[in-house]
């Protein structure tokens, strides 16, 4: 008899757990994939264009093309613990980022023979830019409180034709091997380094979650502002704070974008992932009005969502399709985590355990 | 008095996670009477209550209406339409909408409405309970004390059979909880059977027919008013014999300060954008002093402005003798004051965070963004502060609004304590919680002071502020007007100072 309690009430837990229903949807995106092609989880390995050994696969390429919507989702969660908003210029803000890039790598020559600039400089630039952004909607958001979804719409309208005018509305191509590693691979390592620089943010993350009050002032600037303000803290500043946390993961990602392919193009880069990072922040199980937040159970999201692209990519649904089916699964997965399904879902398991005792 | 009973609710149980917040609990209300339902914070009133109307599902018992056999209640729609209506302590109802809207809102059949109709019925009604506002005006544009008899009014414009009102009269004045009594009294002569729930012993004795007490989930007894006197309710609720609270001053020393020590704090001219005229105050070690006057009186805006809550304008600050600028809140934390706001909901608690994570915050913040607690500290002085103050929790995880509200305030006193302040300004601390926790924290005060804190006190309650206090500072109409100390302490020279041109 004890034994069963005990099962019942690790059952309890489990489903009580934050992880519970995204590692459920992966689960099932596995079985799936296990039963239809098995061959979806094969790794092969061999050598790309540049005769370097290379990793190939569908789930290196969900780490890979995951990397970005990942390193976003840490910036997204802090923004909408804090603010109890999101911000849906990210997509534009990363093509800002990555216009700057290349404006300081190409100059104000679009096709150069050689570097302009040292990558770092340049890439630490569009951190700079990518941070200014970020204050700006930071500063809308905390201190003229205006709701984040309009405060972002200005940038979101804006940003797009910000990043071609900082090209003169010229596509530069960045000439040269080594800027490619940071979006393919790092000649002899095999592992795309997108995947690193993912693990890297993730980490570093971490860290700062562990070793400083980001996460407690986020949150209880997030649950009671004017609470916390009678605690000694301003939440005006961590509101922005946490915009400017997610500037540096858009200059992040605008860094890997721009790279993957050498040059840019301006409205087609990091289209709709402010829609995707949003998605993984409430697959988490976060609450999209902010307040208490679980960063790993985003990260997870994240890459749920890059699983289920690439699965629908795999059986062949054409790009322009893809959203409906991604509504479809999301409209799914909203429903079974709301308050409502899960009701009536644990008064269905006492129903049922009544019955057997009887 | 009619002895038809017009609910009866039997054999309640329910439980939350970890908690029995209710044991086989019955209760009966009459036609036409009002009836206390009296307990300490965690006693089950709450539960109740929230079983009654629909907001809780019970896990046992039965409910029956006018002796017509058990019916359940699954939502407060239901209730309302059986004709259970309730008015919580927190006015929920839209303070953007005109006062008509509100009355009407959720009740009109169909789609179409008659503006005009639903405006002079609102008016009528308005008249008809003596309430001070126009139909058309915007809610949140009334008083408090206005928008509870609203709510109250909307509450009864129904076939109403029971009225339940949740600690109404919390953030009233006296003459406003005067008027909810006659309002109250009208609806009893209508047969309206109404439970009251309230933490005002006086309320009860002023207004009510039967009392109900509860303590810790279970049923103490059912009594009329004239066979429980007031020590007797008071030991029931506590459970144990009560010495004569009155005399808790005796049990603890006065501080001893030293002489030629400048005050802890003092301020002259202190001004702040909250609509106070500026002020003088000072407080030395170890003393226990009070703003006291009537709601509204700017006490509370005056140690907004000590801590820099509001926006500090104009004035002189000194801290131990040392010039000192507090313009936020973080200014003050760091030169040792430490503030407990009145509203404890809006102001106070973190309400999804943790009891630790609640209780470190203060001091988090003091020691700064690259310097948290390891989790095995944080639980160690959430433990300790839990066991200090006899916090009822589930453990130091539980977030701290699943707490009842006289443990979520000690949470709050603790979070304060751990900041070792050398002056703690306490703002109602005993506002909406039980007779048992506010003897803890008025003892609490004391002990404190006798160990060198200086504390200022505020408290709507006067004799709580006179067995506390050594100096009460008097506030009417925003200003200060008297300062009492030694002799002149007493009830009656207190009221003269705040109803002011006596002699």
């Amino acid at each position: 008899m004890s034994k069963t309690n005990n099962e019942t009430s690790f059952f309890k837990k489990l489903v009580g757990q934050q992880f519970f229903i995204p590692i459920l949807v992966l689960l099932v995106l596995v079985v799936f994939n296990l039963i239809a092609d098995p061959s979806f989880f094969k790794i092969a390995f061999g050598t790309n264009n540049a005769g370097n050994p290379v990793l190939s696969g569908s789930l290196i390429t969900i780490l890979d093309n995951g990397s970005e919507l990942a390193i976003l989702a840490i910036g997204m969660t802090l923004v909408t613990a804090a603010s109890g908003g999101q911000d849906i210029s990210v997509g534009a803000a990363v093509a800002i980022a990555g216009s700057t890039l290349l404006r300081v790598l190409c100059g104000s020559n679009s096709r150069p023979d050689e570097l302009q600039a040292p990558i770092i400089v340049a890439f630490l630039v569009s951190v700079v830019v990518a941070m200014l952004f970020g204050a700006f909607n930071g500063v809308l958001v905390a201190y003229f409180k205006i709701q984040p979804m309009i405060a972002t719409l200005i940038l979101y309208t804006a940003g797009r034709s910000i990043a071609a005018w900082i090209n003169n509305n010229e596509l530069p191509i960045v000439p040269g091997e080594t800027f490619t590693y940071f979006g393919g691979f790092i000649p002899g390592i095999p592992i795309p380094t997108p995947v690193f620089i993912a693990i890297a943010c993730i980490i570093i993350i971490a860290l700062v979650l562990k070793f400083t009050n980001l996460g407690l002032y986020t949150q209880a600037v997030g649950i009671n502002e004017s609470a916390s303000k009678l605690n000694g803290l301003n939440p005006a500043l961590i509101k922005v704070a946490s915009f400017v946390i997610l500037g540096v993961c858009v200059a992040v990602v605008g860094l890997i974008k721009v790279s993957r392919i050498s040059t840019i193009n301006y409205s087609v880069v990091a289209k709709d992932i402010e829609m995707d990072a949003i998605l993984a922040v409430a697959l988490g199980g976060n609450s999209l009005a902010g307040g208490k937040f679980n960063m790993a159970a985003s990260i997870i999201g994240a890459y749920i969502i890059q699983f289920l692209t690439t699965t629908l990519y795999k059986y062949k649904v054409p790009a322009d399709a893809l959203p409906a089916y991604k509504a479809v699964v999301v409209i799914i997965l909203v429903v079974i985590s709301s308050p409502t399904v899960k009701d009536w879902f644990s008064n269905l398991t006492k129903k049922l355990k009544v019955k057997e005792v009887a | 008095m009619k002895d038809g009973s017009v609910l009866e609710m039997r054999n309640i149980h329910k439980s939350f996670p970890g908690v029995k917040a209710l044991q086989g609990v019955d209760f009966t209300l009459r036609k036409g009477e009002i009836h206390a339902l009296m307990g300490e914070n965690g006693a089950g009133k709450s539960t109740l209550i929230k079983v009654l109307t629909g907001v809780y599902g019970k896990d046992e018992g039965e409910v029956s209406l006018e002796g017509k056999g058990a019916i359940s209640i699954h939502s407060p729609q239901e209730a309302q339409k059986v004709g259970i209506s309730t008015v919580f302590q927190e006015i929920s109802l839209c303070p953007n909408l005109s006062v008509a809207e509100n009355m009407f809102i959720g009740r009109t059949d169909g789609m179409y409405q008659n503006w005009k109709k639903v405006n002079s019925e609102t008016e009528k009604i308005l008249k008809s309970m003596d309430i001070p506002a126009t139909a058309t005006q915007q809610l949140g544009s009334c008083s408090v004390a206005v928008q509870q008899m609203i709510a109250i009014a909307r509450a009864v414009d129904t076939n109403c059979k029971v009225l339940v009102l949740d600690e109404p009269t919390s953030s009233l004045d006296e003459q406003e909880v005067e008027k909810l009594f006659k309002v109250m009294r009208d609806l009893r002569a209508k047969g309206v059977g109404i439970v009251f729930v309230t933490h005002f012993l006086d309320q009860v004795y002023a207004v009510c027919d039967r009392i109900t007490v509860m303590r810790d989930g279970q049923l103490v007894g059912e009594y009329e008013i004239k066979d429980l006197p007031r020590p007797m309710l008071v030991s029931k609720m506590l459970g144990k014999e009560m010495d004569d609270m009155s005399d808790i001053h005796g049990e603890f020393q006065t501080y001893k300060p030293e002489k030629g020590v400048a005050p802890v704090f003092e301020a002259k001219g202190l001004v702040s954008d909250a609509g106070i005229k500026p002020f003088d105050f000072h407080i030395n070690k170890g003393e226990v002093n009070g703003f006291t006057g009537l709601l509204g009186s700017g006490r509370s805006e005056c140690v907004r402005a000590i801590f820099g809550a509001d926006r500090v304008t104009g004035g002189k600050i000194k801290v131990k003798g040392k010039e000192a600028k507090i313009s936020k809140p973080i200014d003050a934390m760091k030169n040792g004051i430490a503030y407990l706001p009145e509203e404890r909901k809006v102001d106070g608690i973190i309400g999804d965070l943790s009891v630790r994570e609640n209780i470190i915050l203060a001091q988090q913040v003091l020691r700064g963004f690259f310097k948290p607690f390891s989790k095995a500290k944080q639980y160690e002085i959430a433990d300790e502060y839990i066991k200090l103050l006899s916090i009822k929790t589930a453990s130091a995880d539980t977030p701290i609004k699943s707490l009842s509200g006289g443990n979520q305030q000690k949470a709050i006193v603790a979070r304060w304590l751990f900041t070792h302040p050398d002056y703690l300004i306490l703002d109602e601390p005993t506002r909406g919680i039980d007779v048992g926790t506010k003897v803890d924290i008025q003892k609490l005060v004391l002990k404190l002071a006798s160990e060198g804190m200086s504390v200022t006190f505020i408290s709507s309650e006067l004799d709580e502020m006179l067995r506390t206090c050594s100096r009460l500072v008097v506030m009417r109409d925003r200003k200060m007007v008297g300062e009492l100390s030694g002799e002149d302490l007493n009830q009656n020279k207190v009221m003269s100072t705040i109803a002011g041109g006596d002699k």
